[in-house]
């Protein structure tokens, strides 16, 4: 593999090597937050902080990890950097923290952040790593507001909020589409995106197993 | 009694961690290719599960909790410690996950290697985590978290199988080519927590 630069750290994970639709990462915060646009834009921007924070500072300390223990080191940088976008959250965007509730703690375990420090931080020097976080937490963010934007659209008519179809309720054209509100339909949205994709890009397409 | 039957029954089939909160998602997708290893998968996640939500429980409510540390000395009744909880639970997390690996190693060697490689992954499992987190955030008391962390961990042990069971038959089936793989696994997933949802009615 060619040497590995910023820009191509960055933009790969987007279309590439999609954290969430290629290396099934992250998957569960994806979910759970996206019938809304706003909270997945908030959820977007604290993972991509997170991942790449935790990048550099993972990377910066590479050479002094025994690594029997690097598990836990790698879980005590990103738990601590996890704190302070949580405590963050609660003083400035009160509601967005409610309506998020655990799922700020749980990008700790967000399989992207901890694959992300094993896979790339402790190989490479700390600029590549941040921006391969960066890169990998704008992927993410892709596909949480594409299902967003799904999700609010069609379920309630509106984005972040202002109206775009009139319900049909208040008058309007739009009759709601409730199967969009349902958590599971962020499952079928995902399906189809990574479909899409895989039509795209053929070479993404699972070997028989 | 029934309180305690009615919160296992609940966090099974109603608030299943996999099916209705999405979490675990990660180990739910991609270990579900055969019933065996995700039979495996399960038992493990149930057994950290059992030890760790009623464990989070005691640190929550002795060290962390505001007015929590009174225990000590009178004078610390106004310590709050609650913006420590995440990074302890995921320190007793990863503890207990290493202990049960030692004494499984060592007492039911059997067992150990059935689960082989699952068990360090657990604790990167979202399900485990957010299991402690779903107990802090509802208040539980250390008898209703010892209930909830079995049947937590049973409700997602029950989702996996379930799934690696449907996906096992799926293999006879021609799916379109750039649905095969995760694809189609989205759409089960998504068709098993629609069906799950009807449990919310009861």
């Amino acid at each position: 593999m060619a040497e590995p630069t910023a820009k191509g750290v960055l933009l790969k994970p987007v279309f590439d090597k999609n954290p969430i639709a290629l290396l099934v990462l992250g998957i569960c915060s994806a979910l759970a937050v996206t019938n809304k646009l706003q909270t997945a834009l908030v959820m977007a921007v604290a993972v991509t902080v997170v991942t790449g924070a935790s990048g550099a500072a993972v990377s910066a300390i590479r050479h002094f990890i025994p690594s029997s223990i690097r598990i836990i080191v790698q879980m005590t940088i990103i738990a601590s950097l996890v704190i302070v976008v949580d405590q963050v959250l609660q003083a400035f965007l009160p509601d967005v923290s409610k309506q998020l509730s655990v799922f700020v703690g749980l990008i700790i375990t967000n399989c992207i952040v901890m694959g992300r420090a094993e896979g790339f931080a402790m190989k490479n020097p700390p600029d590549l790593s941040f921006w391969d976080g960066i890169g990998n937490g704008l992927g993410y963010s892709l596909i949480l507001v594409i299902v967003a934007v799904f999700r609010e659209l069609f379920g309630a008519g509106t984005l972040l909020g202002y109206t775009i179809f009139p319900n049909a309720i208040d008058g309007g054209w739009y009759v709601v589409n409730g199967l969009m509100v349902l958590p599971p339909s962020a499952f079928f949205i995902i399906a189809g995106i990574i479909w899409a994709l895989r039509t795209w890009k053929p070479e993404q397409v699972e070997p028989e197993g | 009694m029934e309180h305690y039957l009615d919160l296992f029954l609940r966090s099974v089939f109603i608030e299943n961690l996999a099916l209705a909160y999405f979490l675990g998602m990660c180990t739910f997708l991609g270990v579900s290719k055969s019933v065996k290893t995700a039979l495996g998968l399960g038992a493990a996640v149930i057994a950290v599960m059992v030890v760790t939500i009623p464990l989070n429980n005691l640190i929550l409510q002795y060290l962390l909790k505001p007015g929590a540390l009174t225990w000590i000395s009178t004078s610390m009744a106004d310590v709050d410690l609650e913006y420590l909880s995440l990074i302890s639970f995921i320190g007793t997390i990863a503890a207990s996950v290493q202990i049960l690996e030692m004494t499984l190693d060592k007492y039911a060697p059997a067992l150990y290697n059935t689960l082989g490689i699952f068990l360090p992954l657990i604790t990167v499992n979202c399900a485990i985590l957010g299991g402690s987190l779903f107990m802090q955030q509802r208040d539980y008391n250390f008898a209703e978290s010892c209930v909830y962390g079995l049947g937590a961990g049973f409700g997602w042990a029950l989702a996996i199988c379930c799934l690696a069971g449907i996906r096992e038959k799926l293999k006879y089936s021609d799916i379109p080519m750039g649905l095969r793989g995760l694809g189609a696994t989205f759409m089960i997933a998504g068709l098993m927590a629609l069906a799950f949802q009807s449990f919310g009615g009861m």
